[in-house]
């Protein structure tokens, strides 16, 4: 089968491509190897609900119109909206159709599936950034007696033994699941690496609203000193709730969480934290207080004041005097431990040699090194927003130009 | 935040850095380094440690020069105290690598360094290393860093300089994370 493009992937960032390529009148096709929205719908907990705002949700030619514009999407409901995409815009889908394997003569992409095999001149990966969860390699050192989970697995705190949970990481998705198993009668400790900490609503505003309207979310890949840096940035600390509440390290402790620092591995049984978890906690509030300046300035500067509360400051992060180092997982009770280190792509079906040493394609603003072919939906891909629902909007119209662009008169890939 | 104010001098090449930073990107090699030291006992619980080579962008480097350190305990544990502890070296180590992290940092942000000067103490109950109780660690108990900073920046600025100078410190991490420590003999 031929087709101008092949995009793979039918999540947000292959559909808003998608919509984009129709509009103009390029021949193509989505692959998805589940249904639209398929990590939505199978690899996430019951309980996540987006970190932006629904406001923020939007697609190319296509909006949110319900009636709760500052609540957050549970999956349910991120799930129709995405579907319904799919639906108003026509996409070519074809669903159940797993990508085997990408290779490429010089002048078109051969892509396998079970389904039989598309010849194509472009190709869209929007195969998603959070394909498998990253656990470190300590892991394999953990005492084999306990039990061990990641949040692709994780659903809700009833999957685990009663007893003790260690949760390894506190980005966004260490905190959420810190916070919900501890509510459930299991006590959390929790490892704190470098993390980034960010109030819901400052100021009576989402946050995500500040990012919006200060110009944060629009900086570009280009304006961006440490590229390299900047697309490691951890999540920050937010979760999506009908309470717009904010959820920090401080909120854990009172809960009666406790923190220790970064896990650094496992001895004889025990499980040895890093002494800086002083150090990364006050990493994060003097980057969040940055941050708070430079939206006050931001008002002061623009005379905007409308409907705003004064502004705010939050506590330090709470750290106690020494913190201890070690862990006795089997005295502690520790029956659990769920490593909320990261996620990895999948990239195992791409036989073009495009990654890096890292194992992450290499591309310039989502135009990969391999002429014809480009990336959606990865962190800072073209801009900050990039990774969101909403960031895919203007990534797509930029790289459908240049897809077209290279359609019609095979222009370069400019190399990285 | 990044950009190298001219004005700002605090005797650190940031240029050379970040070119040597861009440099081993590109060929991560070359950023494999060796550091080694030569110890001698010399008599009692006198030793004396030089410096000289190491390896690093791929070859034999040497310092400009050899550096030598007596290491000894003080009187009260029967020394003859000609030099400081090996903990007390430790210190050294965690607060030259702070302190030439914070003028990095400094330089880096452009912000000039008036006075730096930092107190370091690690507390340590010898009951540990004396063997009568095994529930006493060896090592420090903890370590505490204090600074005093005159720098033309505001008080979160100066914060945030030692913070990001722990932060990419090679001594802090060594000291705040396990290492695995190989000894042989002959």
């Amino acid at each position: 089968m031929r087709t101008r493009c092949v995009i793979i992937g039918a999540g947000h960032s292959g559909l808003a491509m998608s919509r984009c390529l129709s509009e103009r009148s390029i021949d193509h096709v989505v692959l998805e190897r589940g249904e639209v929205a398929n990590s939505w719908k199978h690899e996430r907990w019951d309980s996540l609900r987006l970190l932006t705002p629904n406001w923020q949700a939007r697609l190319p030619g296509y909006s949110y119109t319900g009636k709760d514009p500052d609540g957050y999407m549970t999956m349910p409901e991120l799930i129709e909206f995405l579907e319904k995409y799919a639906e108003v815009i026509s996409a070519p889908l074809k669903l159940n159709t797993e990508v085997m394997s990408v290779t490429t003569d010089a002048s078109h992409y051969q892509v396998a599936t079970p389904q039989g095999n598309w010849e194509c001149e472009s190709l869209v990966v929007a195969s998603g950034a959070c394909n498998r969860a990253s656990i470190p390699a300590i892991a394999e050192a953990a005492p084999a007696s306990i039990d061990m989970i990641t949040p692709m697995q994780y659903r809700n705190p009833d999957q685990l033994q009663e007893g003790g949970v260690l949760v390894v990481g506190a980005s966004a998705t260490g905190l959420q699941l810190a916070e919900e198993i501890h509510r459930s009668g299991r006590p959390v400790t929790l490892a704190v690496g470098e993390h980034v900490r960010l109030p819901r609503t400052y100021r009576g505003r989402d946050i995500q609203w500040w990012m919006d309207a200060l110009g944060i979310l629009d900086e570009r890949y280009d304006e961006i000193d440490d590229i390299v840096r900047g697309r490691n940035i951890p999540s920050p600390q937010l979760v999506g709730s009908p309470e717009h509440s904010t959820l920090d390290l401080n909120r854990l402790t009172t809960l009666g969480v406790r923190l220790r620092g970064r896990l650094a591995g496992f001895s004889e049984g025990k499980a040895q934290f890093s002494g800086s978890l002083r150090n990364v906690c006050a990493l994060a509030d003097l980057k969040m207080l940055r941050l708070l300046n430079t939206i006050d300035e931001w008002v002061i500067e623009k005379g905007f004041n409308t409907g705003l509360g004064p502004p705010q400051r939050y506590e330090d992060t709470e750290v106690e005097e020494s913190p201890p180092l070690l862990m006795d997982l089997d005295k502690d009770d520790i029956k659990t431990i769920l490593w909320a280190t990261g996620y990895d792509a999948d990239y195992s079906w791409l036989d073009i040699p495009v990654l890096d040493r890292k194992g992450k394609i290499r591309h310039d603003g989502g135009m990969v090194v391999s002429p014809g072919m480009y990336l959606m939906g990865t962190a800072l891909l073209r801009r900050r927003k990039s990774s969101f629902i909403h960031g895919a909007e203007d990534d797509a119209r930029d790289l459908s130009a240049h897809l077209q662009a290279y359609l019609n008169n095979k222009i370069e890939t400019p190399e990285v | 935040m990044t950009t190298t104010n001219a004005t700002v001098d605090n005797g650190v090449n940031v240029g050379a850095l970040l070119e040597a930073r861009e440099a081993l990107s590109e060929a991560p090699e070359a950023a494999k380094f060796e550091w080694r030291a030569t110890c001698k006992w010399v008599n009692g619980t006198h030793s004396n440690t030089t410096i000289q080579s190491f390896f690093g962008l791929g070859e034999e480097q040497s310092h400009r020069t050899e550096f030598s350190y007596d290491a000894d305990h003080p009187e009260l544990f029967a020394s003859e105290d000609v030099g400081a502890t090996p903990v007390e070296m430790v210190l050294v180590g965690l607060a030259s690598c702070l302190t030439a992290g914070v003028a990095a940092v400094a330089q880096h942000r452009g912000i000039q360094l008036n006075s730096v000067s930092a107190t370091l103490e690690g507390g340590m109950d010898v009951q540990g290393i004396l063997g009568i109780d095994s529930d006493v660690r060896n090592g420090f108990d903890g370590i505490k860093v204090h600074y005093d900073i005159d720098a033309d920046a505001s008080e979160d600025d100066i914060k945030a300089l030692v913070a990001q100078s722990q932060k990419r410190s090679a001594v802090f991490d060594i000291v705040t994370n396990p290492t695995n420590v190989t000894v042989e003999v002959n």
